[in-house]
């Protein structure tokens, strides 16, 4: 199988998906002639026309809203938000219009909306944020985030053809920085379900997006000590699959939720509340998480180094968890 | 306009316009009735006086146009078919309703009538229509978008927003605003300090119209033109009525900030009493008019003694249908 990068694996599922459904088409700020902030869409407009790939304006609101109507007439809209962070304008017509729309008037909303999101490139508090968590909050909204690129092309096809609002959560760190095999048939992640990536029997470890590859090399550093880290990687936030998260806690007894995003109402406590209500007498030490602190993501390098969780941090909170 | 002739109107027109204006004051009046009697659900929201604008301009549309309405446009509701019976048990949050109970008053639509769904942040379904008129236009489909809004929904950044995407992408879209001069409490000079909603709309080039929305006609003809213009590919298009919100901005609201002339005088401009001198000018018989009424006033009695006969949820239908199977 080929190895491709992240952003490849993306620009695949977004070309595959175009040329098998002219329903699909692309709507977002520069991706047409420029192909993207990021250059995921290099290329579209010469292959599928102005038409189907549209640059529009400065107005996240509007283009959104745009998509939720074409949506409603039977297109599969996908959209760019350049950055996540520029999501925030947006966020009326996604929360209100698009997510309520089916419990109200039985109306499917196949709407998708592609989010840039994450830090470790030192692009400052309006560049870096992690906001899946208002998305997850908000009933009618599926929420996805993939570590890898055979999860995110897989996730981003089933989200084009999910008859509902995904909210699809790239990590820009993993773009560049993130390759694996893919296969060249076609094929799809189930919306979902969560992956163990990697089996072990004392500790849980879960977590999602870019801090996927940092808990790889904390869980290798902690085999060398011989404690093996059972590694679940959530993929999808909202339908959370909480059956493999408990069924990983009921065989470890020990838990350790990463995130990116700040602690405070993060999915992280809502992971940590699902395996305290259910599956509190397999606990062998309390739930522990490791996430960014309740600031906004700093600028200068030292700053963000020390704001961001990363493998070193992973293995002390191990660490405790396995003498605990 | 209204002492002139428009063209292509016959009688059975006329009295099609007479009966959907008389259906939705009726029906409003009704509802009106009903929450100061405390048998309706949560707030009352109605258009009195602004009947035209919404029975006007959604009688020049062709069947296949899709409609966003706002908050006082039942009478569009009415023209593309929602029936009085499912509009009274949407308010008493009955199983019959549009919204099976889910959602209130006059927060419902139906894409088998080609309406988009009205909900509470104004301004909203602006580039949700503008969408609808992109996907018109990619698949060169012949029909057109209208948007529905007031004057307080144009200080809205969705309104900019959708406006200025409909017109650099040149979409089949026609924007309705019904000036009625006051967002809640809130004045039009309060609103903006340019004297018209339509000088907003020049701003992104929008060809505009300013006219009388207590005038059925006016608002009939110039909707008429306007969707012809834009089906022929000439992009989007602003209709601003004036017009005057004759009730508070629900029946919570007495509207006691509104001065009293300002009222009276507009109340002497009535749409509904209006049309009826027109049409006796036409000479069109009394007994068609008296006929009309008398069909609304059993329509809307039906329509309550059906919508309070229709079951309530019962209640674990509220965990249902947030997402699409």
């Amino acid at each position: 199988m080929p190895e491709i990068t992240y952003l490849e694996a993306i620009r695949q599922a977004l070309w595959e998906e175009m040329d098998q459904n002219e329903q699909v088409f692309l709507l977002g700020e520069d991706i047409g002639t420029y192909g993207g902030a990021f250059k995921i869409t290099k290329g579209f407009l010469e292959k599928f026309g102005e038409d189907r790939v549209i640059d529009t304006p400065l107005s996240e609101s509007g283009f959104v809203g745009a998509a939720i109507g074409a949506a409603l007439m039977g297109m599969r809209p996908v959209v760019e938000m350049q950055f996540a962070d520029f999501i925030s304008c947006a966020f009326d017509q996604i929360v209100n219009m698009a997510a309520k729309h089916h419990y109200r008037l039985r109306e499917p909303v196949p709407l998708v909306i592609r989010a840039p999101y994450g830090g470790r490139l030192h692009a400052g508090p309006f560049h870096s944020q992690c906001p899946e968590a208002w998305f997850i909050h908000s009933p009618g909204l599926k929420v996805v985030a993939p570590a890898t690129p055979y999860d995110a092309k897989g996730l981003l096809k089933a989200s084009i053809r999910d008859p509902n609002p995904v909210i699809y959560f790239e990590h820009k760190y993993l773009y560049r920085h993130a390759k694996g095999e893919v296969p060249p048939e076609d094929y799809i992640v189930p919306l979902g379900q969560a992956d163990v990536k990697r089996a072990g029997a004392d500790i849980s470890l879960i977590t999602y997006g870019a801090m996927v590859q940092q808990a790889f090399q904390a869980a290798d550093q902690m085999s060398e000590q011989g404690v093996e880290v059972e590694l679940v990687d959530v993929r999808t936030l909202y339908p959370l699959d909480t059956d493999t998260i408990l069924t990983s806690v009921k065989k470890t007894g020990k838990v350790l939720i990463v995130h990116e995003a700040p602690q405070v109402c993060g999915i992280g406590a809502e992971i940590a509340a699902v395996i305290a209500e259910d599956v509190f007498r397999y606990l062998d030490a309390p739930v522990v998480r490791l996430t960014a602190p309740h600031t906004p993501v700093p600028f200068s390098p030292p700053l963000e180094d020390y704001y961001l969780p990363n493998a070193t941090k992973i293995v002390a909170k191990l660490t405790d968890l396995a003498s605990y | 306009m209204i002492e002139g002739t428009v063209v292509g109107l016959g009688s059975a027109d006329l009295l099609r316009f007479y009966y959907y204006l008389r259906l939705t004051r009726g029906l409003e009046d009704r509802v009106i009735k009903l929450y100061r009697q405390g048998r309706i659900l949560g707030g009352c929201y109605v258009g009195t006086g602004e009947e035209a604008i919404s029975v006007g301009s959604a009688c020049a549309l062709e069947p296949d146009d899709v409609i966003a309405p706002s908050h006082r446009d039942l009478g569009a509701h009415l023209v593309k078919g929602v029936t009085p019976n499912e509009y009274m048990a949407q308010y008493l949050g009955r199983l019959t309703g549009l919204t099976r109970g889910k959602d209130g008053t006059i927060h419902f639509g139906d894409l088998r009538r080609r309406i988009i769904g009205f909900i509470s942040p104004m301004a909203d379904g602006i580039p949700v229509a503008t969408g609808v008129a992109l996907a018109f236009k990619t698949r060169r489909e012949p029909h057109i978008a209208v948007a529905y809004f007031g004057d307080g929904a144009s200080s809205r950044g969705d309104f900019h927003e959708g406006l200025n995407l409909a017109a650099v992408l040149r979409l089949p879209i026609l924007f309705i605003c019904h000036n009625n001069q006051y967002a809640y409490s809130v004045p039009v000079s309060r609103q903006m300090a340019v004297p018209h909603v339509a000088d907003r709309a020049k701003a992104y080039g929008l060809p505009t119209r300013i006219i009388d929305g207590n005038d059925i006609l006016a608002v009939y003809q110039t909707t008429k033109e306007a969707a012809a213009q834009i089906r022929g590919g000439g992009g989007p298009i602003f209709i601003e009525c004036k017009t005057m919100r004759m009730r508070g901005h629900a029946e919570h609201d007495d509207a006691s900030y509104v001065p009293r002339e300002l009222l009276e005088e507009w109340r002497g401009r009535d749409p509904i009493q209006k049309f009826e001198h027109y049409l006796r000018e036409r000479e069109v018989p009394e007994d068609q008019l008296r006929a009309v009424e008398a069909r609304v006033v059993k329509e809307v009695e039906e329509a309550l003694d059906f919508a309070e006969k229709s079951p309530l949820p019962d209640g674990p239908e509220a965990l249902e249908g947030v997402f699409a199977p």
